[in-house]
């Protein structure tokens, strides 16, 4: 038989370096194509596009805060969602689970303003937990009893998560009839975040990497973690072995939902100190692609949300720098994550040209 | 599910106790130093910094008015192009308060920022940097807010929608005496944005302006709950129409209405821009904000050294507010002329648009409003429409206005 003059075949394990260096490589590439790009449709220097945008991302202390603060939220989001998608139960519903959180929470840091911050705060977080988690346990239940498809029911949960925020814009918008919420709590400060270790968002920093870390031991370390993989890899393996799958599912999904309520609680009480239906922010969609190109390793997930965070932020000084409109940096995002996860490809397979012997694997 | 109670548990109590140390130990991080120079001391032309914030960018109507505005003021005082910084498509959330603070932080002397939404946000910022000055179009907190260094500015755009609304009037009554529609039918269909004091002032300036010169008309109000949604606007500028309306006006900020009227022959007054080429054969004239008066005045008082008013508010007699272009193809014979009349009386004030002789509420003429501040508005036989505040006043629903939520 003749051979093929190009042969893809699967790779043994490349190993972490050569991993990340095709990745390095798979951006540097990345950055060029968008340079030439840039040039080609705004004849402007690309470096100094470039530049701009890494000023925007962190040219100043409070900038850098800002793109770690909302880095930190996308990385919380998806490291919710990674339990779910280990699973393989597509929870495509953080967006409504993110905003039920940050619903109840900003429901208790109105009606309950009074209550000193160490009652009030964990209050609201504890609101925030059950919101998202009843919210994940919905799609889950009725996936378990009927056999439902949680796609679908996951992403029409965000819509109606999306109305229940409008229902309740409407007690607290101030004035009457603009739709706006405001700063809540803007003279007492109640139900905010304090400073910790003097940084404004050190809270941010603490609860975001400890459920990182602890995510991350949860799916690597524990037996729970271990009877998510198998009922992902298959339910009848699962069942065979005596796990019960509605059990795990149920579970799952309540973690989930919980983790995605708490990044809700963050944005209110630890960022934005209002609620409005742009909340979420489509961070719950973003969230998904952070959580698969990190390959659902909640220590990747780090470096993943500040890239993509970085670029939203950069994109802000682009705008305002040159007379270009901020979808540019969308452009260059786009192109950089198709260099990405093309880039996985090759870490995965091996072409091997005609002529040269092909391992086989 | 023991196991995940007693790790919530446990996470909350930590989180109660190190919450109880930072309110104790912990100030504020934020010192307020924003930049060198004071109200009071002048500045220098070449030293100063302007920027800007903005709810949409140059393909947004609004926006797009804001952004010449700020043109204009750099052309007549003679800033470079680095000395103005402008953020575009800024949500109306703590994305504001980082981008006014990040203004301050490179500089800037004063601050604008042109969405409702940005309010709370500014203000937050004023707080941190007390020597900036911050200044937000369509808000109302400045004056309750006892910030020196935080200002309210707006247009009188009712002026110039109620010359609109003359336009409209006069157009209704062309299709009434050429027997088109019948003088009951002359139903004007508005496209609001929101249910409150902005919008409600500016649909019933509108409908007295119409009112003035087409004594039988009335008027149907449907929200899009939304500043900028051509889908919407274009929805519901069809459910009006449907709902029997003969001419159509907006408060939202795209061209949707004026698609839906183009293609249903009803004949269109759009707002911020003109909207003759997205309905060349039915758009009439648009009202518009014309911002350069402010930003001049503004950017010109921290030159000066002078203190920026707590609300400004300025309508024809400044050139801050206007019509565009009237449609001649489409515009009823002899609408020049009162236009003209009417521009005339409106800027020399001997022409009050909310005139408590020409309106009701529920059958009375109203004798008394008092806004948040508790100031009278009713004296003199007319509503005296921001002059104690930028940000539009009135509320009522008059006679002749139907809302549909």
């Amino acid at each position: 038989m003749k051979k093929p003059p190009i042969h893809i075949v699967k790779r043994e394990d490349i190993g972490i370096g050569k991993a990340l260096l095709v990745r390095l490589l798979a951006i540097l590439l990345g950055l060029i194509v968008c340079a030439l790009l840039i040039f080609a449709l705004t004849g402007l220097n690309p470096i100094g596009v470039y530049a701009s945008l890494i000023s925007g991302a962190v040219g100043t202390m409070r900038r850098t805060w800002m793109t770690i603060r909302d880095a930190l939220i996308l990385l919380l989001i998806a490291v919710g969602l990674t339990p779910a998608f280990r699973m393989r139960f597509w929870n495509i519903g953080a967006e409504g689970q993110v905003l039920t959180g940050a619903v109840a929470a900003a429901a208790i840091m109105i009606y309950f303003n009074q209550l000193p911050p160490p009652v009030l705060l964990p209050l609201m977080l504890l609101a925030s937990l059950i919101a998202g988690m009843a919210w994940g346990l919905i799609p889950a239940l009725c996936k378990v009893q009927f056999g439902t498809n949680e796609t679908l029911l996951t992403l029409m949960l965000n819509y109606i998560a999306m109305q229940i925020v409008n229902v309740c814009i409407v007690f607290w918008e101030n004035p009457k009839g603009s739709n706006t919420v405001g700063i809540i709590n803007s003279d007492t400060k109640a139900g905010w975040l304090p400073p910790l270790f003097g940084l404004n968002y050190g809270w941010n920093v603490v609860i975001a990497l400890l459920i990182t870390a602890g995510m991350y031991f949860y799916l690597k370390y524990t037996k729970q973690g271990y009877e998510i993989a198998v009922v992902g890899e298959s339910e009848n393996t699962a069942r065979y072995a005596g796990i019960s799958v509605k059990r795990v599912v149920l579970r799952t999904m309540a973690v989930s939902g919980a983790i995605c309520g708490i990044a809700g609680f963050l944005i209110v009480s630890g960022a934005s100190q209002t609620i409005s239906v742009s909340t979420g922010g489509g961070r719950g969609f973003t969230a998904i692609i952070v959580s698969f190109l990190a390959q659902f390793n909640a220590f990747a997930m780090i470096p993943v949300s500040v890239f993509l965070v970085f670029m939203q932020k950069g994109a802000i000084q682009i705008a305002s720098q040159f007379s270009l409109n901020d979808s540019i940096s969308d452009v260059i995002t786009g192109i950089l994550l198709f260099f990405l996860i093309g880039c996985e490809f090759f870490i995965r397979y091996k072409i091997s040209f005609a002529g040269k012997s092909a391992k086989q694997s | 599910m023991k196991k995940l109670c007693s790790i919530v548990l446990a996470l909350s109590l930590s989180l109660a106790l190190l919450a109880g140390c930072g309110t104790g130990s912990t100030g504020s991080t934020d010192t307020g130093e924003g930049s060198e120079n004071g109200t009071a001391a002048a500045v220098d032309v070449s030293k100063i910094k302007v920027g800007a914030i903005y709810i949409g960018d140059e393909n947004e109507g609004y926006t797009a008015a804001h952004m010449q505005g700020i043109k204009a003021m750099q052309k007549a005082l003679g800033l470079s192009d680095s000395q103005i910084i402008e953020k575009k498509n800024i949500k109306e959330d703590q994305t504001c308060y980082d981008a006014a603070v990040d203004l301050a932080d490179q500089g800037c002397n004063i601050i604008f920022g042109n969405s409702f939404g940005y309010e709370d946000y500014m203000l937050q910022a004023a707080k941190e940097f007390p020597k900036v000055q911050f200044c937000h179009a369509t808000g109302y907190k400045a004056a309750s807010s006892g910030l020196s260094n935080f200002h309210n500015y707006f247009t009188s755009i009712y002026e110039a929608r109620y010359l609109a609304g003359v336009v409209a009037g006069l157009k209704l009554t062309q299709l009434i005496t050429d027997g088109s529609i019948t003088a009951d039918q002359a139903k004007i269909g508005y496209v609001g944005a929101y249910p409150y004091a902005e919008v409600i002032s500016g649909y019933t300036s509108f409908f007295l302006g119409a009112k003035s010169v087409c004594p039988s008309v009335t008027m149907e109000v449907r929200y899009t709950n939304s500043w900028g949604s051509i889908d919407l606007e274009k929805e519901c500028a069809g459910a009006l129409i449907a709902d029997g309306c003969k001419l159509i006006s907006q408060h939202a900020d795209t061209t949707g209405a004026a698609v839906a009227c183009q293609s249903a022959k009803i004949p269109v007054v759009g707002y911020n821009i003109s909207m003759i080429s997205a309905a060349p054969t039915e758009a009439l004239t648009s009202a518009v904000n014309h911002w350069e008066p402010y930003y001049s005045y503004a950017v010109k008082s921290i030159l000066d050294g002078t203190t920026i008013k707590t609300d400004w508010c300025e309508g024809f007699s400044d050139g801050s507010v206007d019509i565009t272009e009237l449609n001649d193809a489409v515009v009823a014979p002899g609408t020049a002329e009162k236009v003209d009349e009417v521009k005339v009386a409106l800027t020399a004030g001997t022409l009050h648009v909310f005139d408590t002789a020409t309106f009701t509420v529920e059958g009375k003429s109203p004798e008394s409003f008092t806004d948040a501040a508790g100031n009278e508005l009713i004296f003199d036989g007319y509503f005296h429409e921001s002059e104690f505040s930028s940000a539009p006043s009135f509320n009522l629903l008059i006679d002749g206005i139907q809302t549909v939520q």
